[in-house]
């Protein structure tokens, strides 16, 4: 009897074990690979590499603002277009949980999340970039905001699910119109969820590389317009990465450094909005 | 004097197929409080939530019949108006958890787009908490969130949010099933304080509370009005078997 108790405490342990061990495994990869772009790529940040433009081939130095700025840019304009209809696809959603459209919208978003980007990036330049005559920024926005989309219509539909039907009753019961109960009870009520979908949908697309290739393609020089091409961060590490020159390999650990720094960012921001706007009901 | 403030007139209801409401016609006199009881199922709340419309989110809810609000059938106005002078007080107090106190109370104004003059405000907010004898408690922590509050407080915030815009028929549907007996009972004082000036219309499990607070009773049943009249009539002689059983607990 004490045997197989000792023989139970030991299974015990040993499973305790096993799950603590394969946890700590799995830090290991992410580690590994922090550490390597760190070190990599800390000796190629300095001043001159956040307000510089790329050098030719030959010349040491030389930085990426032309890929800082389309970023911003780029991922400014897909978020434009993404928040407004992503935002009123979930309102829509949670609202109408069984009607007919929610369904077939529903199953829309599932199949346009596992869509590859690089598939959205061919497609958005048979019906963008060819008919309108050349690469642009713009195109690449419209890629983006796809690829973004079904993250802030899932993030914002099962946050406002979440919301007791209490606070909305209350709030036409006081003879307020629907739409203004939902703009200013509602979504109030759930923005700390809306939000932190939005931003995981901007770490998203940040790194996102495929669409871009066919649509606002690159551009060694700092460009303001976004129906011309426009350079980005995950674009010049493509281009130099895979380039012959050592001084173009050590710009793209550079530009790797500070995408992850970005997407880290944006992760810690997505915890502090749940904590600082959590609503407690 | 006694007039009447709301009339049903063969009044129907059904959710899909299924009818809960039966032929009711009730006539609510003014400045009183109604008790609306009977047994889980018996279509009380539905009853009141048809009086300001409410029923309608429910997306496979009809009626038939009238329901009359100062000789105005209800079905014919915007429920958008109806709703702003009939209040009403839910099960759960549901204060907004983004709004302060303050903020909470004049709700039904800023969320409707009428402008107040801060005076105004102020005003509308002192009244209505002294009204709900909620003023000593929070007058220092106006622009805290409503949802600190305890349970009893919540719901007499609810009720200072709903007769800040003034209504002419405040409707309660349990409002005190939430809460501890303390909290219970400055509600009931609230609501005789309160029937001065509003009709009240209470939906209540409670036969104690119903007989405490009200001046006429309602027996539904299963969907109909199965008795009528002065509280005091109905707990002495009930006219009805059904009510006298109920009363009697003999089922409910």
């Amino acid at each position: 009897m004490e045997n197989n108790i000792s023989f139970r405490n030991f299974k015990n342990y040993f499973f305790k074990a096993i799950i603590l061990l394969l946890t700590a495994v799995s830090v290991v990869p992410l580690m590994l690979i922090l550490y390597y772009i760190v070190r990599q790529g800390i000796s190629a940040i300095n001043w001159d590499f956040f307000v510089n433009l790329p050098k030719p081939v030959g010349e040491i130095g030389g930085g990426i603002f032309n890929a800082i700025i389309g970023s911003i840019i780029i991922i400014f304009l897909a978020s434009l277009i993404a928040i407004p209809i992503g935002v009123s696809i979930g309102i829509y959603l949670s609202e109408n949980s069984k009607s007919r459209i929610s369904y077939f919208s529903r199953l829309s978003v599932d199949v346009l999340q596992g869509i590859p980007s690089i598939v959205l990036g061919i497609i958005i330049y048979l019906w963008f970039v060819k008919p309108f005559g050349g690469f642009s920024a713009i195109s690449g926005s419209i890629a983006l905001s796809l690829i973004m989309l079904p993250s802030i219509i899932k993030s914002t539909e099962e946050t406002l699910k979440l919301i007791p039907n209490s606070l909305k009753e209350a709030s036409l019961a006081l003879g307020v119109p629907f739409y203004k109960t939902i703009l200013r009870v509602i979504i109030p009520a759930g923005f700390s969820g809306i939000l932190s979908g939005i931003i995981l949908g901007i770490a998203r697309i940040s790194g996102e590389t495929a669409p871009l290739l066919f649509t606002s393609f690159g551009n060694p020089f700092t460009s303001y317009n976004v129906l011309k091409p426009m350079s980005s961060i995950p674009l010049i590490i493509f281009n130099y990465a895979t380039s012959p020159y050592e001084d173009w390999h050590r710009l793209a650990w550079g530009a790797s450094f500070i995408l992850i720094i970005f997407i880290l960012f944006l992760n810690i921001l997505t915890k502090l909005t749940e904590k600082k706007w959590k609503v407690q009901f | 004097m006694e007039s009447s403030v709301l009339k049903s007139e063969n009044f129907n209801a059904w959710f899909g197929s299924a009818q809960v409401l039966k032929d009711v016609s009730i006539e609510i006199t003014r400045n009183q409080v109604t008790a609306v009881m009977g047994p889980s199922g018996c279509g009380k709340t539905t009853f009141i939530r048809c009086i300001n419309r409410m029923h309608e989110l429910t997306h496979d809810a009809s009626v038939s019949g009238k329901i009359l609000f100062d000789d105005t059938d209800v079905y014919k106005i915007s429920p958008i108006l109806l709703r702003r002078k009939i209040g009403m007080v839910f099960q759960q107090p549901n204060p907004f958890p983004t709004m302060s106190i303050y903020q909470n109370i004049i709700a039904g104004y800023t969320l409707n787009g009428i402008s107040l003059t801060k005076i105004q405000k102020d005003d509308v907010v002192e009244q209505s908490l002294v009204k709900t004898s909620l003023w000593d408690e929070v007058k220092d922590n106006l622009h805290k969130k409503g949802t600190f509050l305890s349970g009893g407080q919540q719901q007499r915030l609810c009720i200072a949010r709903s007769i800040a815009m003034k209504p002419e028929i405040l409707l309660l549907d349990e409002p005190t099933s939430a809460l501890d007996p303390i909290s219970t009972s400055k509600i009931e004082e609230l609501l005789y304080e309160l029937k001065k000036q509003y009709t009240i219309i209470i939906v209540t499990h409670n036969m104690q509370q119903a007989g405490r607070i009200s001046d006429k009773t309602a027996f539904f049943y299963i969907g109909e009005l199965i008795e009528y009249g002065k509280t005091k009539d109905i707990f002495t002689n009930p006219k009805h078997e059904r009510t006298q059983n109920y009363i009697t607990g003999r089922f409910g």
